[in-house]
């Protein structure tokens, strides 16, 4: 009784240590943390970890940090993926391959959350971070505070995930736990609740980022940034953010009524009772459409930011490509049912949703015909940024078009859940998101930085990942219009192993190309003082680049004014000679620990829902809440950075370069 | 517009108003979520009781009164804001919580009188959706007073700032809120059900 009392459901028996595969995925992990862990108190960096990181809003640092956890992250969902093609290439026929059923279910599980929310979520959140208040000339978003909140909230969850495979075990219902499975009656483990509160606690994150930025875009851009002179980058985030905040509360609550569901023995979608597994699946999808809009739309600002740079022009029709952008968002709320025509909504609803579906490849046809028209007579610099671009605009338009085939209603029950989709969803998310998270990488660098990553390293890593990702997917559409349905550990029919060993194949090429990534980073951050570049390396058009390579916490020393689209490349070619200095007093926020202990509460409340430890929930919830509460009667949260400290940092940092 | 000098117009900071407003936007949006799933769920009362066996249509009335009178005394207590009358509007402010009290009281009734008559959130998807939704609503509204009870504290400490003006801004916001949802849960619940 004690033991349940103080520990809840968690006994020595939810470490599988009869799992050599996750014993030593576990202990590979623990080892990288101690490693870190034993380095920054070998070089004494914790003050310094406190003071300029964890307690740190400056949304540079913020954006920084969310895109060490997605990098982690996407390694973690990768090793997953790995796992999946090695297992799909050998359990055929008689052969069973080396992953049990069970760990197949959670490994596939994994990969999808895991690459969704804390890969492409976390790299989308880190560049809107260190980019957008630098577009639009401002010192720091609207909520400073609630920033690191965020980001805190998303590391959290990511450790619950990651946590769930030492201690007990992750969801095995697929990356969006569909019920009746993920109800107590079919998934009675901690799976699903490892699931459910790592999800709901980074998309109370998200839904506070999205908030935050769309705030900050709407009130914080400089003089003259009207919204029509807005860099598209901030455009498509804009759209995002709206997306955000409309979406994400659907998320929340639906996973909260399957929480209910859990633990409080309600029937929303229980299949007795009267609940209704197929509202789940509703809602779900009403969120989870406009999350791949969420996810592509500010890598289609990216992929137009690179090309114009790399182009030498102005971006083709900026007025058509922000109505595109409104467009797509409008609509990414009207198409969710085609995700599961098979539920048999009838010939009208389907017909309208399929529709639906199709026009939404007209405003993004526009943007692909705007990015060529771009290109077209322009002064093309093959940089990795822009290289990825072209990849981008060949693999995108496929995985669109395959997108189109499946959106009318009848081809759809034929490959509803085979290879087929999956194929395309990697074909748009590989070749949408991913790769412009690479190109935008690759492109802000530098400004974060202020020294460029290595071009030989990173052309490697193009075309690994390029031709992997070709090999690794192309084989499923095959395979898909041969009838495998996904999420299979093992298959009777031979025929389709010669695909699948291709796929495998593949999936390796990828690794080669995730090591040159990780090779071109270390090897850049060697030769760093020989790539120092000062504030425009590439010869780019907007104010991030106005500022110095990295920028100063106040990121302008004056107040910069718009005069135009491309502001800054205006500026440049005006031949005016900038006027000197004037130096301000400037507003900025405190520093605050409460974002990262708030956090941490969070997490800590978490984990002790899933594992049902009352007395452990009822005091990190209490103090959760009071340290929210604790903090609006902070009323000294702000100052001023005097005009002669702001001039010596700028004097120090043009005697630098 | 320099958004340093632009944004606090009438000592109000319009960043912190115009981002609460969105939140309350998304508010609404998750509200829209248990809507939907009320319209959906509702029929399923799978032999146990349904809408119009939970509280009576006048019982229910008083409680929009209610509502509606807390709104309205927030609205002076903003009009005294704007005098920046201090005293005046902590006034307001009580009277808005103990309007807002006696709702969550007639709440609390109707939840424990089903409860204790075996009706429980167990029995049917239709109650499930019904404890929900409803206690979604009584929940914000014990923000909503813990709010007003942290600001009528807050402003003993603190003379109105921008930062207290905007925040009774927010709180104002919040009250408006919480009675569209109310409304619509009166529609949506009992008006429809009693059809």
């Amino acid at each position: 009784m004690l033991e349940s009392a103080l520990l809840g459901k968690l006994t020595l028996d939810a470490i599988p240590y009869h799992n050599p595969i996750i014993m030593g995925a576990g202990t590979f992990m623990g080892l990288c943390v101690i490693v870190i862990l034993a380095t920054i108190t070998f070089t004494k960096r914790w003050g310094w970890l406190w003071k300029e990181w964890l307690t740190s809003v400056d949304h540079k640092k913020i954006g920084i940090m969310y895109m060490i956890v997605a990098g982690i992250m996407l390694l973690r969902g990768f090793s997953d993926a790995i796992m999946m093609r090695t297992q799909q290439a050998l359990a055929y026929g008689h052969h069973l391959g080396y992953l049990p059923s069970y760990h197949f279910n959670e490994v596939f599980t994994a990969h999808g959350v895991i690459m969704i929310f804390f890969m492409a979520m976390a790299f989308i959140f880190g560049l809107i971070n260190l980019i957008v208040p630098l577009q639009i000339g401002a010192r720091d978003v609207a909520y400073p505070y609630l920033n690191s909140l965020s980001l805190w909230l998303l590391v959290v969850s990511a450790g619950l995930v990651n946590l769930s495979l030492v201690v007990g075990k992750f969801a095995a219902t697929g990356w969006l736990a569909y019920p009746p499975l993920s109800e107590l009656a079919y998934s009675p483990g901690v799976g699903v609740d490892y699931y459910l509160w790592a999800l709901s606690i980074s998309g109370v994150g998200t839904l506070i980022a999205g908030l935050n930025i769309l705030v900050t875009i709407i009130k914080m851009r400089c003089p003259g940034m009207t919204l029509m002179r807005m860099p598209l980058f901030t455009w498509s985030v804009l759209c995002a953010m709206i997306l955000v905040v409309i979406s994400f509360p659907i998320l929340n609550m639906t996973l909260f009524m399957l929480f209910m569901d859990r633990f409080f023995d309600t029937h929303f979608f229980t299949s007795t009772m009267g609940g209704n597994p197929m509202l789940y699946i509703n809602l779900i999808w009403a969120w989870g459409h406009p999350e791949v809009y969420i996810l592509v739309l500010p890598a289609f600002g990216v992929y137009s930011e690179v090309i114009s740079c790399f182009c030498k022009k102005t971006l083709f029709g900026y007025t058509a490509m922000v109505w595109a952008t409104i467009a797509i968002a409008v609509l990414a709320f009207t198409v969710w049912v085609h995700h599961f025509f098979t539920m048999g909504a009838g010939p009208n609803v389907n017909s309208f949703f399929g529709i639906a579906t199709m026009i939404i490849s007209i405003p993004t046809g526009v943007k692909i015909f705007n990015w060529l028209a771009t290109m077209y007579r322009g002064r093309i610099e093959f940089k990795t940024p822009m290289m990825w671009s072209i990849a981008f605009l060949i693999t995108f338009t496929i995985g669109g078009m395959s997108g189109v085939m499946m959106s009318v209603p009848g081809v759809d029950f034929q490959v509803h859940n085979s290879l087929f989709l999956v194929a395309h969803f990697h074909n748009t998310i590989i070749g949408g998101v991913v790769f412009g998270v690479f190109a935008a990488i690759t492109y802000w660098f530098p400004k974060a930085f202020g020294f460029r990553l290595n071009e030989a390293w990173g052309k490697a890593a193009f075309w690994f990942w390029v031709v992997g990702f070709y090999v690794a997917f192309m084989p499923l559409y095959v395979l898909g219009l041969m009838g495998m349905t996904r999420r299979m550990y093992h298959y009777t029919n031979v025929a389709w192993h010669p695909y699948l060993v291709v796929a495998c194949f593949g999936a390796f090429l990828v690794l080669c190309g995730i090591i040159s990534q990780v090779i071109q980073l270390i090897v850049s951050i060697k030769q760093r003082h020989k790539t120092r570049v000062g504030n425009d390396p590439w010869d780019a058009r907007t104010l991030e680049w106005a500022t110095s390579s990295p920028p100063p916490f106040y990121n302008f020393a004056e107040t910069p004014t718009a005069v135009g689209r491309d502001t800054f490349w205006l500026d440049k070619h005006s031949g005016k000679k900038k006027a000197a200095a004037k130096y301000e007093d400037i507003h900025m926020p405190k520093n605050t620990g409460m974002g990262f202990i708030i956090g941490m509460f969070a997490g800590v409340f978490g984990f002790a829902m899933i594992w049902d430890i009352q007395w452990l929930f009822a005091v990190t919830g209490v103090i959760t809440v009071l340290l929210v509460l604790i903090r609006t009667f902070n009323f000294k949260i702000d100052y001023f950075v005097k005009a002669s400290e702001v001039k010596a940092i700028e004097a120090k940092a043009s005697g630098a370069k | 517009m320099s958004s340093q000098t632009a944004t606090h117009q009438h000592g109000i900071n319009s960043i912190s108003t115009f981002g609460f407003w969105i939140f309350v936007l998304s508010d609404f949006i998750l509200f829209a979520t248990l809507f939907t799933s009320y319209v959906v769920l509702s029929p399923h009362t799978y032999g146990s009781i349904g809408v119009r066996q939970t509280a009576g249509l006048n019982y229910v009335f008083v409680q929009a009164l209610l509502m509606l009178a807390a709104c309205l005394t927030y609205g002076f207590g903003i009009f005294s804001m704007h005098r920046n009358q201090k005293g005046i509007t902590q006034f307001w402010l009580l009277v808005t919580f103990l309007f807002g009290l006696g709702f969550t009281l007639m709440q609390w009734h109707v939840f424990s009188t089903l409860y204790s008559a075996g009706y429980t959130w167990h029995d049917s998807a239709f109650l499930s959706i019904f404890y929900t939704l409803l206690a979604a609503h009584w929940f914000h509204v014990i923000v909503g007073l813990l709010w007003t009870a942290i600001i009528f504290i807050q402003l003993f400490l603190q003379p109105l700032t921008t930062t207290m003006k905007t925040r009774l801004t927010c709180l104002g916001i919040f009250w408006v809120f919480l009675n569209i949802i109310w409304v619509v849960i009166f529609t949506v619940v009992y008006l429809m059900g009693a059809i």
